[in-house]
């Protein structure tokens, strides 16, 4: 039996203890300097809009953890002697491991603009975010968020919920570009302005204005205007919150350095989530995975690792989902913003304005290559399954009802979908009714 | 907000209380004082115009309300502020609420003469009195508090259901369960046996409400009641052959289709009343494993209780004994229960601490029909909430928004679908999620439950998982 101390209850560190504690009777600590009890930061925005407390975004109650020994440590910690394996924290005590994880995620991304430093100015990472920005929010009137990706149209839509003005600087021709296509960036972001949003594309930030009394009172834009709020929001992304971990023989580069088994350049040290970089990543994907999906499962894989059973990383096909405003996303597969060549895409817009599809596949092959979806629910499995067969587009789309996952009821767009499908690509496809046996066949239980 | 500072793109969506809410609410307040005063011989001149007025201007204050606070915003879930509003989180309204909810079913159960209910051959006064006219319109007698009682329900049903489908706009499922659900209280347990009591009113009473079905009506098999069946005539002998083939073939055959839902969620008034009158408050219901437990033990206490009790009326009635192993069984069995599960369980505790215990509490701890028709759900039933791969990101909004008190998310987190016997099929755990994880659907019994290995994204996912 050995010790394995994790550092960092986010969703890497959680999966870890939960996956080690079903394969062995190892004793495990996990420290955490942010919360005592694991939440879903996923569910942040949910705390500040009011419909949930902060209690709710806990996964497991309390007892979950006693009956599990898993033991929770609610400290920083300040450094660590890898050659005595020994962990200091700022409590004072010490305390020793077996195997040591490190999955101490992110910190929000700050780029040396002048008066990052001012009150009222900050990122949305963690609890401590929150509840800066809850201190303060009586004071807020207009808010400006930097930043074109997922926190910022959370901090915007936050924000709005309090009765606040929100202007949103977006450096990027369209929203969120280095992930979505335009089109459906383009409906995004009347999306966003129809919910009153000042959306400002194209634009950068210069600088942050202060007052005398060290409060953010004003924001310069790179074209030169002033525009006056109380609060700054920076979202322009994250990196790994490495910091503490620097000046020892710990490699790092952006992140903690791992190859595919998660190992780090010291022996027993491993680490996951948003704070390790693979120094070798996986056929194209990002040699730093910032996911909750990614998270847990790297949390599940180590554990293998740590049991006994040296595994290494293997994610299976990309999936991720968000919310934007109204709009539900989901993606499976790969989407890029572009096509690369020799690929084709069909996109279909609805005509509310609210649904969107855009599927790729290969023009030779015909093989699909994957869909992002806006405002439909669609089935993770089914594409998950014809991913791994590589199925043609035909046949994905003729089986598409397998993979509606929206409430019953519900208008169903994929007709639509197809119909544009068939005549954009003079096709006939014929859509099949869905089949509860060919479901079946593709999902796990 | 300054008005002069208003960028072009003000966001209309929180300033307060707009127009149209305060208007609707005056509305509503002026005719709630209006039964006020009623109830207590304030009303210098009742007459049918009256109460028309008010009771038309508690629909049209709550419709307004509902028109105001949600029409202006864009289609979408609508949670905003729900832990920061007193009402909607145990706050001093709340309490208050709670209070005078509680104090009315007291009144209502035990003691209707406070609320005007005359003795044998005199005239109602008070608030029953005041609902006099309109009962002699349905039926030709007076009113009692039971027709009150109903009157209100199925308003509250009516103008809070219409207040939940403008919250809901979005979502066909709820748009078509809740106007079911208000239908069915409009028409069948509150119109038609209302006026069936007209049409019929030399017979003795029996329950003519046919979704209100043994044991949820636990006094269906209770010796007055069979008798004044039985005496029913055609009438009589319909409802009695109706009830025992809901109980005894629908609700199951139903029940293995589509699971629960379409009695609890879509038909039952207590229900009913829950998913609209009960909404603001679907989010305090407790989802600890220890609530869990207690409500197994519960609810399932309850449903030995009534069948005890009406296998000793049945006893009785076929026996023409009064008493069962020298017990009385009016005394022992069909009294207490019709107090303690029926008045003061279902309808003290179940709708009057709303505010505080969530809109669900006699549905989830008491109800012997849910208990039922749960076990058909859980153990023979094509229904389940299915779980989408592996989306979830544990947020908590399916749990926090289940009036049942069901862990949604801990299933959800483990990719395994939801087959639980609580479960009444509302929907909003689909709703509120964010990521479109869940989805209610009937298919094939196999597959229905799954295993934690069903979690995907990870390639090998090994069977050490199951031997935990």
């Amino acid at each position: 039996m050995s010790k394995i101390v994790i550092i960092g209850n986010g969703i890497s560190g959680i999966s870890t203890a939960r996956h080690i504690r079903k394969r062995s009777n190892d004793e495990i600590v996990v420290i955490s300097a942010e919360s005592k009890y694991h939440y879903s930061r996923t569910a942040l925005m949910y705390i500040y809009m009011g419909h949930m407390t902060q209690v709710h975004t806990q996964a497991y109650e309390p007892h979950f953890w006693e009956k599990n020994r898993i033991s929770l440590v609610h400290d920083f910690v300040e450094s660590i002697q890898y050659e005595h394996k020994v962990l200091e924290l700022k409590s004072g005590t010490k305390i020793s491991y077996d195997k040591l994880v490190l999955a101490v995620g992110s910190k929000s991304n700050m780029f040396g603009w002048p008066g990052q430093d001012l009150e009222g100015v900050q990122g949305l990472y963690g609890l401590q975010d929150l509840n800066a920005l809850e201190a303060m929010t009586d004071s807020i009137e207009h808010a400006v968020i930097i930043g074109g990706g997922l926190i910022g149209i959370e901090l915007c839509e936050m924000l709005l919920s309090r009765g606040k003005k929100v202007t949103f600087l977006v450096r990027e021709k369209w929203f969120w570009k280095n992930v979505l296509p335009e089109q459906e960036a383009r409906m995004l972001e009347r999306h966003i302005r129809s919910h009153h949003v000042n959306l400002v594309m194209g634009e950068e930030l210069e600088e942050i204005i202060g007052n005398e009394k060290g409060q953010a009172c004003a924001i310069k834009t790179k074209s030169g205007e002033e525009i006056a709020c109380q609060f700054v929001g920076l979202t322009v992304g994250v990196s790994p919150n490495i910091d503490f971990l620097k000046g020892s023989d710990l490699s790092l580069e952006r992140g903690v350095l791992i190859n595919q088994f998660f190992e780090t350049n010291i022996p027993d040290v491993y680490s996951i989530g948003d704070c390790a970089q693979f120094s070798e990543p996986i056929f194209g994907r990002r040699p730093i995975e910032q996911v909750w999906y990614t998270g847990r499962i790297m949390g599940e894989t180590l554990a293998k690792t740590l049991t006994g059973n040296r595994t290494a990383y293997q994610p299976g096909f990309w999936f991720n989902s968000a919310k934007f405003f109204d709009i539900e996303y989901q993606t499976y597969g790969t989407v890029l913003s572009q096509r690369l060549e020799g690929e084709k895409d069909l996109y279909w817009e609805s005509d509310d304005g609210l649904k969107a599809i855009h599927i790729v596949w290969e023009v030779e092959t015909g093989k699909f290559k994957g869909i992002n979806s806006f405002g439909i629910r669609l089935r993770h499995e089914f594409f998950n399954k014809y991913l791994e067969e590589q199925k043609t587009i035909t046949e994905v789309l003729s089986h598409l009802m397998d993979a509606k996952f929206d409430p019953e009821f519900y208008t169903n767009y994929l007709d639509q979908f197809i119909l544009q499908f068939n005549q954009q690509n003079a096709t006939q496809i014929r859509v099949k009714k869905k089949n509860w046996s060919r479901i079946l066949k593709f999902i796990k239980y | 907000m300054r008005k002069e500072e208003s960028l072009s793109i003000a966001n209309p969506d929180y300033n307060g209380l707009g127009a149209l809410p305060k208007l609707g609410t005056t509305i509503g307040l002026l005719s709630i004082i209006v039964f006020v005063m009623a109830s207590f011989n304030l009303l210098e001149e009742a007459n049918s115009l009256l109460l028309g007025v008010s009771l038309g201007g508690t629909f049209l204050g709550i419709v307004l309300y509902a028109v105001g606070i949600y029409l202006n915003k864009s289609a979408g879930i609508k949670n905003d502020g729900v832990f920061h509003r007193q009402i909607s989180n145990k706050g001093l309204i709340a309490w208050l609420i709670g209070i005078v909810l509680t104090g009315y079913y007291i009144l209502l159960y035990l003691y209707p003469e406070y609320l005007g209910l005359a003795a044998e051959g005199d005239t109602n006064t008070g608030l029953i009195g005041f609902f006099d006219p309109l009962s002699m319109f349905f039926k030709g007698q007076p009113a009692s508090q039971w027709f009150v009682y109903g009157t209100f329900y199925t308003l509250a049903m009516l103008s809070l259901g219409i207040k939940f489908m403008l919250k809901y706009r979005h979502n066909r499922y709820q748009l078509m369960r809740t106007s079911v659900v208000v239908l069915a209280q409009l028409l069948l347990a509150y119109l038609l046996p209302e006026i069936l009591e007209g049409l019929y009113s030399g017979e003795a009473y029996f329950a003519k409400d046919i979704k209100n079905i043994w044991p949820l009506n636990y006094y269906f098999f209770e010796e007055w009641h069979l008798t004044n069946m039985v005496d029913g005539g055609n009438l009589g002998m319909f409802y009695l052959v109706l009830g025992i083939f809901m109980f005894l073939v629908f609700t199951p055959i139903i029940t293995y289709y589509v699971g629960k839902r379409w009695y609890c969620s879509w038909i039952c008034g207590c229900g009913g009343l829950a998913e609209t009158a009960g909404d603001p408050f679907r989010q305090l219901s407790s989802k600890s494993l220890k609530s869990w437990k207690i409500e197994r033990w519960m609810i399932h206490t309850v449903l030995v209780l009534v069948t005890l009790m009406t296998m000793a009326s049945l006893y009785g009635y076929f026996s023409g004994n009064s008493e069962v192993f020298g017990l009385s069984i009016y005394t022992y069995f069909t009294k207490p229960y019709g107090l303690f599960i029926g008045a003061i369980f279902s309808g003290v505790v179940g709708v009057g601490f709303y505010p505080l215990l969530g809109s669900r509490v006699w549905c989830r701890f008491g109800c012997p029909m849910a208990a039922y028709i749960g076990m058909v759900q859980r153990f023979k039933s094509r229904f389940r909430i299915t779980t989408n791969g592996s989306q979830c990101i544990s947020c908590g909004n399916c749990s926090t928004y289940c009036e049942m008190g069901i862990d949604v998310r801990s299933y959800a987190q483990k990719g395994q679908n939801i087959v639980r016997s609580s479960c009444v099929g509302c929907g909003i755990c689909a709703a509120v999620c964010p990521r479109g994880v869940l989805k209610l659907e009937n298919g094939p019994e196999k597959g229905r439950i799954k295993s934690e290995t069903s979690l995907m994204g990870n390639d090998d996912l090994d069977l050490l998982n199951q031997l935990k």
